[in-house]
């Protein structure tokens, strides 16, 4: 396969691929989305707006509260769950809900993956390798 | 992950599908974190409001809780933090009827896996406190929080479903900040006012909360002169884990594990970023509003102590709160009871607030009520809540209890 391949830790969930959304902002599925609409919801939030489904988001940190970790397998069964999380850095409640919904999560990268993954590129979350391929 | 004889009959299913189930979702959480080994807990607090758990969510714990009772029943007590309806007021706020029939379903499910229905986030206060050294599950980020900081205790945020595996198993992976590596300061941050009251604290905490950047970085706090209160540490700690995501904090000669700048910091300890009351002047500011318009007044998250309790009441005794603004607060089921014995539930809902036990606003599905009850300006002494609710659609605005009394009472935001 070829592109600019990024390694990071083992992650969580199954290989995926699909379209980018990045912002270096943080992210909460309670604080930051309208879980219902699948859509950004947090006016402060660089995302504010845009929607979620479909895309590879690609955040700074896991931040907020416990929530995230009932609510991804909670979006993921109405089909309102974003396609993969890519992080900097996740925390235990982005792993545990990950961990509960089968949903593809990685973090951990050599660099700060926020700034060298543009939105809309076509990416390949491959959490069991610890790789994600940018295919432009 | 290094198993033991216990723990790998556990995981062939020798005592049952859920603990088996369980025992596998902490092994991949374990893993993502390098965690070596698992280690004993001694008890749980569970978040599961149905907003969070949604249809899946309830259906999930039910098909947990029909296992036989042999193989479904909590192995260490486990706890609940607040559920998503009081079953007294659900119709005043406008909650729909499916949310109720979904918390019914919950009850039923906890109550069948032997889960003991405290739904409060207090619990360090009201339930069981941990002490120092013990390793616990505990879920809601406040109860993290306070827990790791205050008691000394040791957890990880464990969200639901981790939670639950937790009481299942009686067990944890070993990472984060059970271990004493992970336990050491990252940043000094030098208070250099006294907070002098609940919202300044959660003001504070919030400030140091956004200057956190990721779950691991633990902060220092100097330049506290005597002991704060138990309230005072929880509003400080709540905003803190809002803000930051951040589950430990310690408070030189406060907290147990920082008796010193020495006892957290390898060596000579960074340089301290200042707190004036300039900044937690700033951190108010940053939730001004351009018109005086107020909707609702809320206090929760955390849910009120006895000690709020009585000082909301005495505060609302012989006023009338504005017809045009609604004032809720909320509490645990059990300092709910002692309210109506000690005359403080009459105090607040004879002045036309009212007080609901065992659930937190955030958590009632928030978006939807503000929607039905046509709330949009929200105000607040919690930190947390105003730093939750921005995303629900909300216009909130922190202030003091005091503050937010006067303005329910006169029905809009006054100086």
């Amino acid at each position: 396969m070829t592109g600019r391949v990024y390694k990071c830790h083992a992650g969580i969930g199954p290989k995926v691929t699909g379209p980018a959304l990045v912002a270096a902002d943080n992210f909460s599925a309670r604080y930051d989305l309208d879980r219902i609409e699948g859509t950004f919801s947090r006016p402060s939030h660089r995302l504010f707006g845009e929607s979620y489904l479909g895309r590879v988001l690609v955040l700074n940190v896991a931040k907020g509260g416990v929530a995230t970790a009932w609510m991804l397998y909670e979006m993921a069964a109405r089909g309102k769950a974003p396609l993969a999380l890519v992080l900097n850095y996740a925390n235990p409640i982005m792993a545990q809900g990950a961990a509960h919904a089968d949903f593809p999560l990685v973090d951990r990268f050599g660099c700060d993956i926020t700034q060298a993954i543009r939105s809309g590129e076509t990416v390949t979350v491959d959490p069991p390798a610890g790789l994600v391929t940018v295919h432009g | 992950m290094r198993l033991t004889d216990y723990e790998k009959a556990m995981l062939a299913g020798e005592m049952g599908e859920p603990r088996r189930l369980a025992l596998e979702h902490q092994i991949k959480v374990g893993r993502f974190f390098d965690a070596a080994a698992m280690v004993e807990i001694s008890q749980v607090h569970i978040m599961a409001d149905t907003e969070a758990l949604g249809e899946a969510g309830v259906a999930f714990l039910e098909r947990i809780a029909a296992y036989p009772e042999s193989e479904r029943r909590t192995a260490v007590p486990a706890v609940t933090d607040p559920r998503g309806a009081d079953f007294n007021a659900y119709k005043r706020l406008k909650q729909q009827e499916e949310w109720i029939g979904q918390e019914a379903r919950v009850i039923a499910a906890f109550q069948s896996l032997g889960v003991l229905m405290t739904d409060t986030c207090i619990n360090y206060q009201t339930v069981v406190p941990p002490v120092l050294g013990e390793h616990v599950a505990f879920g809601d980020t406040g109860s993290s929080i306070y827990t790791n900081s205050v008691l000394g205790a040791r957890t990880n945020f464990e969200g639901g479903p981790s939670a639950l595996a937790a009481a299942l198993t009686g067990r944890t992976p070993r990472y984060g900040f059970h271990l004493d590596e992970c336990r050491r300061g990252s940043v000094l941050y030098q208070l250099e006012t006294r907070p002098q009251d609940w919202a300044d604290w959660g003001a504070a905490g919030g400030i140091v909360g956004r200057g956190m950047d990721a779950y691991w970085t633990v902060p220092v706090i100097a330049g506290v002169a005597g002991a704060p209160t138990s309230d005072e540490l929880k509003h400080f700690g709540a905003a803190l884990a809002s803000f930051g995501s951040t589950p430990l904090f310690h408070m030189v000669g406060v907290t147990p594990e920082a008796a010193s700048l020495a006892d957290v910091f390898d060596g000579p300890p960074p340089e301290p970023i200042r707190i004036t009351r300039a900044d937690v002047e700033a951190f108010y500011d940053s939730y001004g509003v351009a018109d005086d318009r107020l909707d609702v007044v809320v206090f929760a998250a955390p849910q009120l102590s006895l000690f709020e309790l009585q000082r909301l009441g005495r505060l609302l005794d012989g006023r009338q709160v504005h017809g045009g603004t609604t004032l809720i607060a909320a509490t645990s089921p059990e300092i709910k009871n002692a309210a109506d014995r000690m005359g403080i539930t009459a105090q607040i809902e004879d002045a036309g607030g009212l007080l609901l036990e065992g659930v937190c606003f955030y958590q009632m599905h928030a978006r939807e009520i503000g929607d039905a009850n046509g709330w949009r300006r929200l105000m607040s002494n919690s930190a947390k809540i105003v730093n939750i609710l921005g995303g629900y659609g909300y216009e909130p605005v922190l202030a003091t209890m005091e503050r937010c009394v006067d303005c329910a009472v006169a029905g809009r935001i006054v100086r």
